[in-house]
């Protein structure tokens, strides 16, 4: 799960992490609250979505720039009118890009220099790593590929923690001194502290600055969070926002069905994530694009049949549908009756191929030439993928 | 012979009294699986019955391992309690624990994974369908069937599967089956980015094992798992192997169902684990259609035969 650059910032207070001064406001009204527990002078405005590149994005109306610098509070209230309501479309959010709903106006602070600051899961060594460079503001990406010296990782024990001399480690790396490398180690602990407590997936800071003052400060703040440790973070589960996830996906999660939208043509619909995965790898290979994956789980009932087929009709794109079922424990045949009621449900008028293999298959295979309706049937995954092919060609 | 697990394996359920773990249990029951004991705290002393079959039931894996002699746990205990009952299983020194549970916050196998160190107990999972390796009767029973995969599909013989994936696990052993070949040992590690076993520790197994001809990888997208043990192959191993990716079509950055299967970088695509395979000597499969072909033209290519 992710959340919003403000919500990731008040976390970061609440852990010690210290963050330029900020406020968020929902509406035009809200706008004057806000600016009003800021100081004046130059201030940041920032479009809130759950997408990177805003600073470089462009709104549908024309305007220029997720992410705005103003001299004045009384431009950045301007400036705000700018944004909310606006959709913006970054190199990360596609060409329909995401409305703001949240501006974030910040105290501009003044910058010495940036850096780079992330802490994640290290799959290989299945455990956290911190990852620190001194170049900040930029895509880090682009820094690993070009100049992967520049980038020191740092591998934590989770069974001692952080220890003092890899914060040390990370403190040398960044070329930090004096007060400086002072406030960089506690905000390096505070951060760690903040993943590990919080069952974050990912903490980034970009940039992580100095100030003139002898500051260090997260000027931006991306956090996301693993689903798996939400049940035990009420307090967290709370800051997810609706809007920023496409309607279909949350209506999905409502009946257990694992679904996310894709931009093709023929949506499918199958039992398993390593099978749907390669189900919309194989229409591809036949020359199809798939609509979607939809996993519909090892058990799949009739009512998530029925309500993956109304998720799938969701998406005006979808001109064809390929059910792929595996049936290894799960009965085939409950399968084929939850196929044929949710078909006359919707009254489905788009080409319709099922391939059913496993348990109780004869069974299945009998309901659904039975009922009627007029869909194919597959025999192997390929034979079912190029005949969804050809079906929508 | 077979890898991990054999038809006399005696094996324990932690979490037998869940509707989850109870189905399952009865299937391996009916399997001839020698299911010898479940564990469910604050139901020792009862059992677990089902057509003839009468497992006793303990408050602790220690106690029930003591008991019945069980060195294997199939845990299908929820995801809040199953970083704990892992760690159980590991302190009762078994040979393997296998974790089926899906869902279980990735610090709390972080920290398992941690105190697994130096301990004797192999993990498998979580996140996963389990192994099986089938027995020589109808429908491949009277093998060990360890979690949730169907056993009716397998066949005895020497091909070993390994998989991050249940169902795609399944349709490359229905392939194979359908063609007349078997399998020595199937095992799932689980689509989760924290696991016990890898690609490579099931390889090596299989490697090691006279019983076992042939091989067939099965990986997703995210990670280096599959990389590392491609490279392996590449060094170590003379049987013929074959693989498949899936992911090719998923977008970076999204979590295709499994926790694990998130394209966080250009090397942990789907194509540039399919080339690393190539490079590696493994017969990839162009779909998911082509595995069991993919391994008998590997077979054939070194003039093996596989049965």
């Amino acid at each position: 799960m992710n959340i919003h650059e403000y919500q990731a910032k008040a976390l970061f207070e609440k852990y010690g992490v210290p963050v330029p001064k900020g406020a968020a406001a929902r509406s035009q009204e809200e706008f004057a609250t806000a600016l009003a527990q800021l100081p004046e002078g130059p201030t940041m405005v920032k479009s809130q979505i759950h997408a990177g590149g805003r600073g470089k994005g462009t709104f549908t109306n024309g305007f220029k720039g997720g992410v705005k610098f103003c001299a004045d509070k009384a431009a950045a209230l301007t400036m705000a009118g700018n944004m909310l309501g606006q959709t913006l479309v970054t190199a990360q959010t596609g060409p329909a890009g995401r409305r703001v709903q949240t501006v974030y106006f910040t105290v501009a602070s003044d910058i010495k220099k940036e850096y780079y600051l992330a802490i994640l899961l290290d799959r290989a060594s299945s455990r956290p790593v911190i990852v620190a460079s001194t170049e900040g503001g930029v895509e880090i990406e682009k820094v690993a590929h070009e100049t992967p010296e520049k980038i020191t990782k740092v591998r934590v024990d989770p069974a001692y923690g952080l220890a003092e001399f890899q914060v040390r480690d990370l403190i040398a790396a960044l070329g930090l001194t004096g007060a400086e490398a002072k406030n960089a180690a506690k905000l390096i602990r505070n951060l760690y502290t903040c993943f590990w407590e919080t069952d974050a997936a990912m903490v980034e800071v970009n940039p992580l600055i100095t100030t003139p003052a002898g500051e260090v400060l997260a000027l931006d703040a991306k956090v996301s969070f693993d689903d798996n440790a939400l049940f035990r973070h009420p307090e967290i589960t709370a800051l997810r926002d609706l809007n920023e996830e496409d309607p279909k996906e949350i209506e999905a999660s409502k009946y257990s069905l694992s679904y996310i939208a894709l931009d093709g043509n023929i949506a499918c619909l199958v039992n398993g994530a390593g099978l749907a995965m390669s189900t919309m790898d194989i229409i591809k290979h036949f020359g199809g694009t798939p609509a979607n994956f939809l996993d519909v789980g090892g058990g799949a009932s009739k009512d998530q049949v029925v309500a993956a087929f109304k998720i799938i009709l969701g998406d005006p794109n979808v001109k064809g549908i390929l059910v792929n079922i595996f049936g290894g424990i799960m009965d085939c045949n409950v399968i084929a009756q939850g196929i044929v009621e949710a078909v006359r449900e919707v009254g489905l008028k788009l080409p319709l191929v099922v391939r059913l293999e496993g348990n109780n298959v004869e069974a299945g295979k009998a309901t659904l030439a039975a009922s009627g309706l007029t869909l194919v049937s597959g025999g192997t995954m390929a034979d079912a993928a190029q005949k969804i092919v050809r079906l929508v060609a | 012979m077979a890898i991990l697990i054999t038809p006399t394996t005696k094996i324990l359920i932690q979490g037998i009294t869940g509707e989850f773990g109870a189905r399952h249990t009865r299937l391996s029951l009916d399997y001839g699986t020698q299911v010898v004991a479940g564990v469910t705290p604050g139901k020792g002393g009862q059992h677990f019955e089902h057509q003839g079959h009468r497992v006793p039931i303990f408050n602790s894996v220690a106690e029930a391992a003591r008991a019945t002699g069980a060195t294997v746990s199939a845990i299908f205990v929820p995801p809040p309690f199953a970083a704990d009952a892992i760690l159980e299983a590991v302190d009762a020194d078994l040979d393997l624990a296998v974790a089926i549970t899906e869902g279980i916050p990735i610090r709390d196998m972080i920290r398992v994974k941690r105190a697994r160190q130096g301990r004797r107990t192999r993990l498998v999972g979580p996140n996963c369908p389990g192994l099986v390796t089938p027995g020589t009767g109808p429908g491949s029973k009277g093998g060990c069937r360890i979690g949730i995969a169907p056993g009716y599909i397998h066949r005895p013989g020497h091909v070993g599967v390994v998989s991050r994936s249940g169902t795609l696990t399944y349709e490359a052993v229905f392939q194979l089956t359908s063609k007349g070949i078997g399998q020595s040992t199937c095992v799932g590690i689980g689509g989760d980015p924290v696991n016990g076993t890898s690609h490579l520790d099931v390889i090596k197994l299989f490697n090691a094992d006279p019983d076992t001809h042939g091989l067939i990888m099965i990986g997703e997208i995210g990670g280096s798992a599959e990389v590392e043990a491609a490279r392996w192959v590449r060094e170590h191993c003379r049987k013929p192997v074959a693989g498949f990716i899936a992911g090719a079509t998923a977008p970076a950055g999204r979590r295709m169902g499994h926790a694990g299967a998130v394209i966080g970088g250009h090397e942990d695509t789907a194509a540039a684990k399919i080339a690393i395979f190539r490079e590696c000597g493994i017969e990839v499969a162009a779909t998911p259609s082509d595995m069991a072909d993919a391994l008998l033209r590997s077979a054939a290519a070194r003039g093996i035969k596989l049965s």
